[in-house]
């Protein structure tokens, strides 16, 4: 049976339809969720794509916590749904309190959109199982907000427990605490990462198709649960 | 209920970098102006309540700034009467 991944439209996502074509290319079928509705479909995943999910109104993901996807999605996490939140959606998954940290202004106050070298530190999670022990990709970034910050305390216990999923290699773009690109929850069920995976699913569109992994690592997943 | 004029001033933590601030602050002797020793932008909320009294328009709003207007992890919040 095909596994069946939901992306969650919010007002003002701009990568869903993107995040629906990398969930195709990796083999499963994209289920299009809305954020006013709380059904979310009896899916085997879920994405939250990048954007300005409410405009980005009062803090980046802040409002977009509150729709009524959201609650499903975050007592569905609790239960082990695999959930991935790009960019918009790492944010978003910060303020839910799914993750730890929050993301904030990039230090150099520009939007930044290129492509970046960064290292997959763990390859325990979800999203990153199918990627090697420290696999250096290229992924492209584009975000304002991506400064992602916590307190020294939870930066050490991410990093003690193996939380630190990939960290930007060559110069930090963004300012962000010990160069993190990436962090997983506990369980590793929930992954948030600034870059865009999504985008680097085809040669003819990216930089290559370093992203397409996060997607395959989660049927895998799907498979072996 | 009568209603209340109520202010939430948002900052981020002093450990959090504001490079907007920092942005300014630069600007500002770059313009002629007098340097500023030190400058943080946060966000103002102005509010109007209905609520039994004073401390309970504060009550509210508190709330309001602790689950919505500001993020614990990186943000402090001041409610005051306007």
């Amino acid at each position: 049976m095909t596994a069946r991944i939901g992306v969650v439209t919010f007002p003002g996502s701009l990568d869903d339809r993107d995040a629906q074509r990398a969930v195709r290319l990796a083999g499963a079928e994209p289920v299009a969720l809305w954020h006013g509705d709380a059904d979310l479909q009896g899916v085997d995943a879920v994405v939250l794509p990048g954007g300005f999910s409410y405009g980005d109104y009062l803090r980046a993901g802040a409002i977009a916590r509150f729709a009524p996807a959201m609650t499903s999605v975050v007592e569905q996490a609790g239960n082990g749904l695999p959930v991935l939140g790009i960019c918009n959606g790492f944010q978003v998954l910060c303020e839910s309190g799914l993750l730890p940290g929050a993301l904030t202004r990039n230090q150099s106050l520009h939007f930044l959109n290129r492509d970046q070298t960064m290292r997959i530190t763990s390859s325990s999670t979800a999203w990153t199982s199918d990627f090697a022990a420290d696999q250096d990709v290229v992924i492209p970034i584009k975000n304002g907000e991506g400064c992602y910050v916590a307190s020294e305390a939870v930066l050490d216990v991410l990093e003690r427990t193996g939380r630190v999923v990939a960290r930007y290699t060559g110069s930090n773009p963004n300012g962000s605490s010990r160069d993190i690109a990436g962090i997983a929850n506990e369980a590793g069920n929930v992954v948030g990462f600034m870059p865009h995976p999504e985008h680097a699913v085809e040669d003819l569109t990216g930089p290559g198709t370093d992203g397409l992994a996060f997607f395959t690592s989660v049927l895998k997943s799907l498979v072996t649960a | 209920m009568p209603a209340y004029e109520v202010v939430v001033d948002v900052m981020l933590k002093p450990e959090i970098l504001d490079p907007a601030g920092q942005a300014v602050s630069n600007a500002l002797p770059s313009l002629g102006l007098p340097v500023a020793t030190a400058l943080r932008i946060g966000k103002h909320v102005e509010l109007v309540l209905d609520a039994p009294d004073e401390a309970g328009a504060l009550a509210q709003a508190t709330t309001m700034a602790e689950v919505l207007l500001s993020n614990p992890v990186i943000e402090d919040f001041r409610v005051r009467l306007a």
